[in-house]
């Protein structure tokens, strides 16, 4: 039998591997990819407590961050292009004008 | 009567803080007239007050709470009963001559302005502290009168010495105010009060010994304010400052706030006899001490700052065995008649351009006759000869130490006038009569401005005739001050008297026959006792070598040892450990996303845990 | 039993393709690999009875945010492969694992409050898309209109920043002129 446990432990290792590329990849867009599985992984996990506990607003906060996630991939992206635009790539270490 | 209170006490205040609007200003005249004014409107409120409360009378008045913390309640309250009247009306008096005169005497000092922001600055100082009617007011009267002086006396801050002696007198004073301020605490803390009727009415209950700290304490407090052995040596430097500053504060009124110390405190000090016999020994040791430093000294100041320090010891002898009114009326006529001594001196100096060896002078009663006649009443006004005002009061003193029993404090007295008269008279055969000895030097000696004689003029009549007053002073004083009868024979009386008066004009006839021959021969000069008396024994000496070089070198060690080596070490450490700790710290600043979201990462790790941790269900 | 092969089988798909995603060197792969995901994650929602979400996030992220992604790429030169310089690889996986280790803890422990009421319980014998809706445009309505607005606002910001410029083509350039205009 399937439990809440399941869903969550699953949740939490997408989760986890969302972090691995945050924290590994070099690449703007694929940060933003990595972000996108961030979110996926908590969807999941809301998606779960909603149907177990039989409440909707697990659902409903689902639905925002989905909503959350397009507006952030179209203003993301409009970024990255014009970055790319001005330095043509991608690469975070070549972004370090905020040096201490 | 409680408007005339409150303009006395504030009038010089607001006058100090008008001169003081034009302190870094030019010369103002103005400021001058407006203090003077002021003072004298503050003398008559004085005069008001003391016609009011010669019949017994006092006033009260409680301007305002001032310290309510817990069971400490200090008012501002002011009373002015007979013997604060009669301090007013020395103090007021003084002032307002010291005022005028100093119009003239500072004409041509640039600091013209803040001369008077000081002057009128002190008199209110000095108000405060005869008008208290507790001892944190006197206390807060006392530092003031203290800080004026330090200013004044190192008026002339650019030379050296007056900036030295300044800060000696400030120093020597805070010592004293340290016992002062201990005793202070003492009476607070046994007495639960600090307003003089109601430490007064305790007394009785209270042990002997306490009261024996309690008056030693405050005693030491006014030794230092009225220059006595061994805190004296301040008092000969304090004449680094202007004479008029000399004649208010460092003859008339600030060193006999010590002497008002112990006259108001008078029902503690009758109550433990040792101390009071302590103050009278003292006493009369220093008169004796600073007389026979007068001797000998060349400076014309000096010699007169050490009679002033003679007198105090006359005042607390008379203070010591119990004649409180006789040391308070001492007081008012020493006031008087060595204020006008001190500004009839800054008519010499002035007129030989701030010179003050005597042997340089001689002969000046040609030039300057109406000076000449006001220090010569002052001098035999202070030589106690009849009928001036110092006879009076000096009699009494030295009837009250032969009545009281004390017959060595008598001798000790009676030897001292001789000195006193000998002296006064020696400062004025050498600076009045004799050989133009200026010329030599080449000094043009001139008559002061007139209206400055003319400002001294009341002081010259006080010193006539203030002794005459004697009879109301006591009808007076009686309503508060102890007024004990002395069992003396009439013959006693009388012989007391003619023997006084016989040492005193001894003095005077010895050193007017001394001096109009041309004075002691230079043989004399090299005799120990001369060069003892000459180096005021060596204590100045004594006091720089054995006082001050061991804490110098102590400080030094403690500078350099403790000081350096410990704290600075202590805080250079701690600079630079977080100086090093940001230069290591500064690597995470790199501007790097990824490393920032990897110490992202480590902060959501740690908040993990806490929650984990710190969760509410375990 | 469906459901626990469903899931598994879903599970192993899902965290293989993010996997993919995160460690590929070509970005198209990438994301080909986390579109896929994406629809895998759809059979969760259509596991736990949420269609309406299920739809929405095929639609959304499939369809839309997948298609945006595909566009913006055409913007990068994807057929190189991504060159990066990655320091402390362990340390990366030492902070995401113990990060997962934890959440799963946090999960797996009691959670507070066996007893949760419902705060909009699940109606019977209505459909999730009903329930959903009635939810929505009552309770939530406000922040949905607000969210409404923010994509609004999101899509204007898109169009903006992304549209500048369009006809230089941004491929063909050489370094040198990219940094000139950097400078400017």
């Amino acid at each position: 039998m399937i439990t809440l446990s399941h869903y969550l432990i699953l949740s939490a290792i997408l989760f986890g591997i969302g972090l691995v590329g945050v924290y590994r990849r070099k690449n703007l867009l694929l940060l933003l990819f990595s972000t996108e599985i961030l979110l996926n992984a908590v969807n999941i996990g809301f998606a779960a407590i909603s149907k177990f506990y039989g409440d909707l607003t697990g659902q409903m906060f689902a639905f925002f961050i989905v909503a959350v996630a397009a507006s952030e991939v179209a203003v993301g992206l409009g970024l990255m292009i014009v970055w790319y635009k001005r330095r043509g790539t991608l690469d975070i270490d070549t972004m370090q004008s905020m040096h201490g | 009567m409680e408007t005339y209170l409150y303009t006395a006490l504030f009038a010089p205040l607001v006058g100090s803080l008008f001169a003081a609007l034009f302190a870094d200003k030019p010369k103002n005249l103005v400021t001058g007239i407006a203090t003077s004014t002021l003072l004298l409107v503050s003398w008559i409120s004085s005069v008001v007050l003391l016609l009011h409360v010669a019949h017994g009378e006092e006033v009260h008045v409680k301007l305002m709470d001032w310290i309510h913390a817990g069971g400490l309640v200090i008012p501002f309250g002011f009373v002015v009963d007979q013997v604060t009247a009669t301090m007013m009306f020395v103090v007021t008096t003084v002032s307002t001559v010291v005022h005028v005169y100093s119009i003239g005497y500072m004409d041509h000092d640039k600091s013209f302005n803040r001369f008077f922001a000081w002057l009128s600055a002190f008199v209110f100082s000095m108000m405060v502290l005869v008008m208290s009617d507790n001892f944190a007011g006197l206390f807060i009267g006392w530092e003031g009168v203290g800080l004026c002086s330090w200013a004044l006396i190192g008026f002339w801050y650019h030379k050296e010495s007056a900036s030295w002696a300044a800060n000696e007198a400030f120093i020597m004073n805070r010592i004293a105010d340290l016992g002062m301020l201990i005793g202070i605490f003492l009476v607070y803390w046994n007495f639960g009060s600090l307003q003089y009727d109601v430490v007064f009415e305790q007394v009785a209950d209270k042990e002997h010994g306490l009261l024996m700290m309690v008056t030693a304490f405050l005693f030491i407090g006014a030794m230092g304010k009225s220059a006595q052995f061994p805190l004296h040596t301040w008092l000969a430097d304090a004449m680094e400052g202007p004479t008029p500053v000399s004649a208010l504060i460092h003859a008339a009124t600030m060193v006999t706030a010590g002497v008002y110390l112990v006259i108001r405190a008078n029902p503690l000090y009758s109550a433990v006899p040792e101390v009071s016999l302590f103050v009278a020994s003292l006493g009369a040791f220093v008169a004796m001490f600073a007389a026979s430093m007068a001797l000998v000294n060349r400076d014309l100041k000096r010699i007169i700052a050490y009679s002033t320090l003679s007198q105090l010891g006359y005042m607390f002898v008379a203070a010591g065995v119990g004649a409180y009114w006789v040391a308070l009326f001492h007081l008012m006529t020493h006031a008087f008649f060595k204020a006008l001594l001190f500004l009839g001196a800054g008519n010499v100096m002035h007129a030989m351009d701030d010179e003050l060896d005597i042997f340089k002078m001689g002969g000046l009663a040609k030039k300057m006759q109406w000076t000449m006649v006001l220090m010569t009443i002052a001098s035999v006004a202070l030589a106690g000869i009849y009928p001036l005002a110092g006879f009076f009061s000096k009699d009494k003193i030295l009837e009250a130490a032969f009545a009281s029993d004390h017959y060595i404090l008598w001798t000790v007295l009676w030897i001292t006038a001789g000195l006193t008269a000998f002296y006064s008279f020696r400062l004025v055969m050498l600076v009045f009569f004799g050989e133009e000895r200026y010329k030599i030097f080449g000094f043009h000696p001139h008559e002061a401005y007139r209206f400055m004689l003319w400002a001294l003029a009341p002081l010259a009549v006080l010193a006539v005739i203030a002794g005459f007053f004697e009879h109301n002073f006591v009808h007076m004083i009686e309503h508060i001050l102890p007024i004990e009868e002395h069992h003396i024979s009439a013959l006693t009386f009388w012989t007391l008297i003619v023997v006084t008066q016989a040492i005193a004009l001894g003095g005077i006839g010895f050193a007017v026959y001394k001096y109009s021959k041309g004075g002691f021969s230079k043989k004399w000069e090299e005799t120990f006792v001369y060069q003892l008396l000459f180096n005021q024994y060596y204590i100045p000496k004594i006091y720089d070598e054995y006082i001050c070089k061991p804490y110098g070198e102590l400080s030094k060690i403690f500078w350099k040892d403790l000081d350096l080596k410990v704290v600075d070490a202590t805080v250079d450490f701690i600079a630079t450990t977080i100086y090093k700790s940001g230069m290591v710290s500064r690597v995470v600043q790199s501007g790097n996303l990824s490393n920032m979201l990897r110490w992202m990462g480590v902060g959501l790790l740690i908040l993990l845990l806490a929650a984990i941790f710190y969760s509410p269900v375990r | 039993m469906f459901e626990a092969m469903a899931f598994y089988f879903f599970s192993a798909v899902t965290i293989v393709m993010f996997w993919i995603t995160v460690t590929s060197k070509n970005a198209l792969y990438s994301m080909s690999a986390l579109a896929a995901g994406m629809i895998m994650i759809s059979g969760f929602f259509f596991l736990l009875d949420a269609d309406f979400l299920g739809v929405v996030q095929i639609i959304v992220y499939t369809g839309a945010v997948m298609a945006l992604y595909a566009f913006g790429m055409m913007f990068f030169d994807t057929t190189r492969e991504v060159k990066e310089n990655i320091r402390a690889p362990k340390l990366v996986f030492l902070l995401s694992g113990m990060t997962a280790l934890l959440l799963v803890i946090a999960f797996v422990a009691p959670i507070v409050g066996d007893h949760i009421e419902a705060l909009y319980p699940m109606v019977e014998g209505v459909e999730n898309p009903q329930a959903v809706g009635i939810v929505l445009f009552t309770k939530y309505l406000v922040p949905f209109e607000v969210a409404a607005v923010m994509l609004l606002v999101a899509m204007i910001a898109g169009i903006i920043l992304a549209g500048k410029k369009m006809d230089e083509s941004l491929t063909l350039k050489i370094d040198d002129e990219f940094q000139e205009k950097g400078v400017q």
